[in-house]
């Protein structure tokens, strides 16, 4: 670039911090993806909206790209920068701005931090229930433009589910809201939907109207452990025509269940074939009836071990090896990739049964552990990424994998959003016809194509 | 580490654990300050890894963001990859100095006269102490404060003088024996004395072997021990930090003592790294390894042997305490309910847990001279929360974070005691046995 375009840059604008120096944008060379990896030209601190729109018109003017990032967390490579582009970090922008517990939502700036939100809305006594592995240090505008899941998909949905209104950047350096506090809306076009899950390519979040719900009062925990993985999908049916919908169903495999155990050990039979996590919750009451209705259906449907916690303490401890899940597999080999294909709920044991063998014939090591209440499975590629033989495995193995979830009906990402990662499969998966909607809605919201490009689809087929 | 590595002869796979998660982001005291990667742990790594794959010099940028990182080891507890931070940390350090980007006269000085001339030699450290104990029991501290002649310091030490600890009359070898044995002896084991414990804090090596006699161990303390080398490990001088390893290794047997302990969690967090340390000498590498497999934190150990705990007295009114954990205490090793355990087993001791307890307290080793401003901000942020529980004792396990709140509180005109654990506990059996 240009170096008198970036004195312009901080001539224009003096209080925004600009980061150019290589030991300075190192750091924000790659987001949570493996293997990604790509320095920008300047790395800049907006502190306001305002600050934001005058960045993104600096860019327009001088054809930079954008790339929008949160905390870098992502697992599709969407924050990862683009070649000369600016990245436009919102960590900064990091303010609750309301709790209205009248209307029951909460307004923040993009850059607060996932478990802050929750905290907040359970300091006035609310519930905001996505819960991202990453929560602790994802941001909110992030889980919007990922529309990111989490363990209690099955119950209470995504972050889609909890977005009332956004304020957003547009790529002309507009400001724009949409949305509102109000429960029915359908004056137009819901345009808010189209920012939510956009990975940062139509606009940038700057605020998030979010919706917030009373607490559950109560919750009940337990674990279930299986010989056979069908015999755990056949619970988690039977549990859901019974008509109870837990909010949280966690799914562990045979390799998984070996990891946690070397790692953690707590004690998870070596043989076991699988372990189901089941929780519920809402009033107590309703919550004993439902978790002694599971614990039966569980050992009806051949559970060999079923657990019920009796105090918080046990319901810990239960959900430890579920918690230790992800930090077992990743200490096995130096590079981890996780993945999020997911299925129709139904097709769960088939998608499993095909990752083991797939597995097998690739001679690859694939922990799998997810959400079986919402077909979301994470299998987990436990690999070398300096080991190009060995990857190039893996890169066939996932082809197959994600083509087989199609097949069954199901998608190549359930919640980490297609980036980079996932960019070469997604017309597969959606079909030309999809795939060209999106490029005419991209290129009406960007003509100039600075925000993000390159992610999700190439604009030139 | 060991005492060849380099950045770029590192086993690939301990820069490459890292998997770019940013988990350990929320948990760094650096980034919560800045929320600049460069100043976290994610960030750091990725530094690290530039340089050892050919992409980044060893720059003075890199330099000074290797010694703005505490050292705190809080990343490690919580990255999921099991990254090994301390090791890629001191690694990095040390090419830092040996390629030389941070050099100046000032900074060359102080590192030789701390680490290479003050820290090597246990009988100076101890003779500066008797002058610090002198300069200050004698009014001499007095009269340069009232005359303000701390303001001829350069800048960054005219707050360092107001923190200059409090020396202890007598040394760990004038408190304790040799050989100190219990009426039945069930452990043999070895007690390090420490350098600053030694001239700060000697009467907490003497409240551990009395501990330890009280659970039936037989203790053996080398008179003169010198520094055990973290302070050097840590600040990229790893050839004399080696060398401290063998003199030290040298004054205990180690093949028949059942445990070797320390009270002090920046030392015990090194000293278990020695097997490591001297991996390629072959004189000392088996010694080394047996070495860390039997050093022991002082509340590791008696956990595990099942301390007794100290019989009720009628005299005793209730004490309310708060637990601050040092760094290499909970991050660096891995302990934090044995202290606890302790404490709890002491009878009108009352604990309050202390929020945010595994927050760095900006002591850090000599961080709080090294990088005063964010040291200075770590420390009020941990005297509030101290503030917050009500507790007027606090009990932490290291020296560091013992002067630091010390001098916190002082400065702040707090009037909280800060101890050792083990003095709590050496007190409750004193107590028992009618010393008290
Ligand atoms: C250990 C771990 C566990 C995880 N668990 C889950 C999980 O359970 N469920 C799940 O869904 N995901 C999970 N993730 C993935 C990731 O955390 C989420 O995608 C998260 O929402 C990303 O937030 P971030 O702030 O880090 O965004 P970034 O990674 O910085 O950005 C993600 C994308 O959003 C765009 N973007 C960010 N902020 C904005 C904004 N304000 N406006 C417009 N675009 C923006 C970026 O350009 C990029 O395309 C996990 C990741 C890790 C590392
Ligand atoms: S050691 Fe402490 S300061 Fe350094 S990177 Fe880790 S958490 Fe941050
Ligand atoms: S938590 Fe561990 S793996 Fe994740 S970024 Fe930090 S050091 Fe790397």
């Amino acid at each position: 670039m240009n170096p008198k375009v970036l004195s312009l840059f901080s001539s224009q604008f003096p209080s925004i911090l600009c980061l150019t120096r290589k030991e300075d944008i190192i750091p924000y060379s790659f987001d949570g993806t493996a293997a990604l990896q790509n320095t920008p030209v300047a790395v800049v601190f907006p502190r306001s909206t305002q600050e934001v729109a005058g960045v993104v018109k600096f860019a327009s003017e001088h054809l930079i790209p954008i790339v929008t990032r949160g905390s870098g967390t992502g697992l599709s490579g969407g924050s990862v920068p683009t070649p000369g582009c600016f990245v436009l970090c919102l960590s900064k922008i990091n303010r609750i701005l309301e709790v209205d517990d009248q209307n029951l939502c909460l307004l923040a700036e993009a850059g607060v931090i996932t478990a802050a939100i929750a905290k907040a809305a359970d300091d006035v006594g609310l519930f905001y229930p996505p819960d991202p592995g990453s929560m602790k240090i994802s941001t909110i505008g992030g889980n919007v433009a990922e529309n990111s899941g989490g363990l209690r998909g099955l119950k209470y949905g995504v972050t889609r589910d909890y977005v009332m209104g956004l304020e957003v950047v547009l790529a002309s350096g507009e400001i724009l809201f949409t949305g509102n506090k109000c429960v029915k809306d359908v004056a137009g076009y819901t345009l808010r939907d189209l920012f939510i899950g956009s990975e940062g390519t139509l606009g940038i979040i700057t605020r998030v109207l979010i919706k917030l719900i009373p607490k559950p009062t109560a919750r009940k925990t337990m674990l279930a452990i299986y010989d056979q993985v069908e015999n755990a999908a056949e619970t988690v049916s039977a549990i859901i025509a019974a008509k109870i919908i837990p909010c949280t169903l966690e799914f562990l495999d045979s390799v998984t269940i070996n990891c946690v155990e070397d790692y953690a050990k707590v004690g998870l039979p070596r043989e076991a074939a699988a372990i189901l996590l089941i929780e519920t919750d809402g009033n107590t009451s309703a919550v004993q009836e439902e978790a002694s209705l599971m614990a039966k259906l569980a050992t009806k449907h051949g559970a060999v071990s079923v657990q019920i916690a009796e105090t918080a303490e046990q319901a810990a401890n239960l959900a430890t090896a579920r918690r230790a899940a992800f930090s077992s597999l990743a200490r096995v080999a130096p590079t981890t990739i996780l993945e999020d294909a997911t299925v129709p709920r139904s097709e769960l044991v088939k998608m499993i049964r095909f990752i083991q063998q797939t597995s097998a014939k690739y001679h690859l090591k694939i922990g799998t552990f997810g959400h079986m209440g919402d077909g979301n499975l994470h299998p987990t590629f436990l690999t070398n990424e300096r080991n190009h033989e060995e990857m190039k495995r893996v890169e066939v193995a996932m082809k197959e994998i994600f083509d087989y979830a199609v097949l069954l009906g199901g998608t190549i990402t359930g919640e980490h959003g297609v980036g980079l990662a996932k960019k070469d499969f997604l017309n597969q998966a959606l079909g030309e016809l999809n795939i060209s909607v999106m490029r005419k809605m991209k290129t009406a919201f960007d003509p100039l194509g600075i925000l993000n490009p390159g992610k999700i689809f190439d604009l030139n087929p | 580490m060991s005492e060849k590595e380099s950045l770029r002869s590192l086993d690939y796979s301990i820069v490459q654990q890292c998997m770019h998660c940013g988990m350990c982001l929320p948990t760094c005291p650096t980034y919560d300050a800045t929320l600049l990667e460069r100043n976290s742990p994610r960030g750091r790594i990725s530094l690290m890894r530039a340089v050892a794959d050919g992409n980044l010099e060893i720059t003075k940028a890199f330099g000074e963001e290797m010694y703005f990182c505490l050292g705190c080891l809080a990343c490690e507890t919580a990255c999921p990859a099991g990254v090994d931070y301390a090791h890629l940390f001191e690694v990095a350090r040390a090419e830092v100095e040996s390629a030389h980007v941070l050099d100046n006269p000032q900074r060359s000085l102080i590192r030789s006269l701390v680490l290479k001339a003050l820290f090597t030699r246990p009988r100076l450290l101890r003779i500066v102490g008797r002058l610090l104990w002198f300069y200050q029991a004698s009014g001499a501290q007095w009269l340069f404060r009232a005359l303000h002649l701390n303001k001829l310091l350069p800048n960054r030490f005219q707050g360092l003088e107001a923190q200059t600890p409090a020396a202890c009359v007598r040394f760990s070898h004038q408190l304790i024996k040799p050989v100190e044995r219990p009426k039945i002896t069930k452990y043999r084991v070895g007690v390090l004395t420490g350098c600053v414990q030694d001239v700060l804090f000697s009467s907490i090596n003497r409240d551990t072997v009395e501990t330890l006699i009280a659970n039936n161990c037989e203790v053996h303390t080398p008179p003169v021990q010198p520094c055990c080398g973290s302070l050097h490990a840590h600040n990229g001088d790893i050839a004399t930090a080696g060398q401290l390893a063998r003199r030290l290794i040298d004054l205990f047997d180690v093949e028949k003592l059942d445990a070797i302990l320390t009270n002090a969690a920046g030392c015990g967090s090194h000293l278990k790294t020695y097997g490591r340390l001297l991996a390629d000498d072959p004189l000392y590498a088996e010694r080394a390894a047996l070495w860390s497999a039997k050093l022991k934190d002082i509340h590791e150990w008696l956990a595990e042997i099942g301390v007794r705990p100290p019989a009720s007295t009628e005299v005793e009114s209730q004490e309310v305490v708060t637990y601050h954990e040092a760094c290499h205490l909970c991050h660096g090793q891995k302990i934090t309910h044995q202290p606890r355990e302790i404490l709890r087993a002491i009878p009108g001791l009352k604990l309050v847990e202390l929020p945010e307890s595994t927050w760095c307290c900006g002591s850090a080793g000599i961080y709080n001279i090294t990088q005063p401003e964010m040291a200075a901000q770590l420390q009020k942020r941990k005297l509030e929360k101290i503030t917050s529980t009500g507790a007027k004792t606090v009990a932490t396990a290291n020296p560091g974070c013992h002067l630091q709140l010390q001098n916190g509180a002082q400065q702040a005109g707090h009037c909280f005691e800060i101890v050792h654990p083990i003095t709590l506990l050496a007190r409750a059996y004193r107590r028992e046995s009618g010393k008290l």
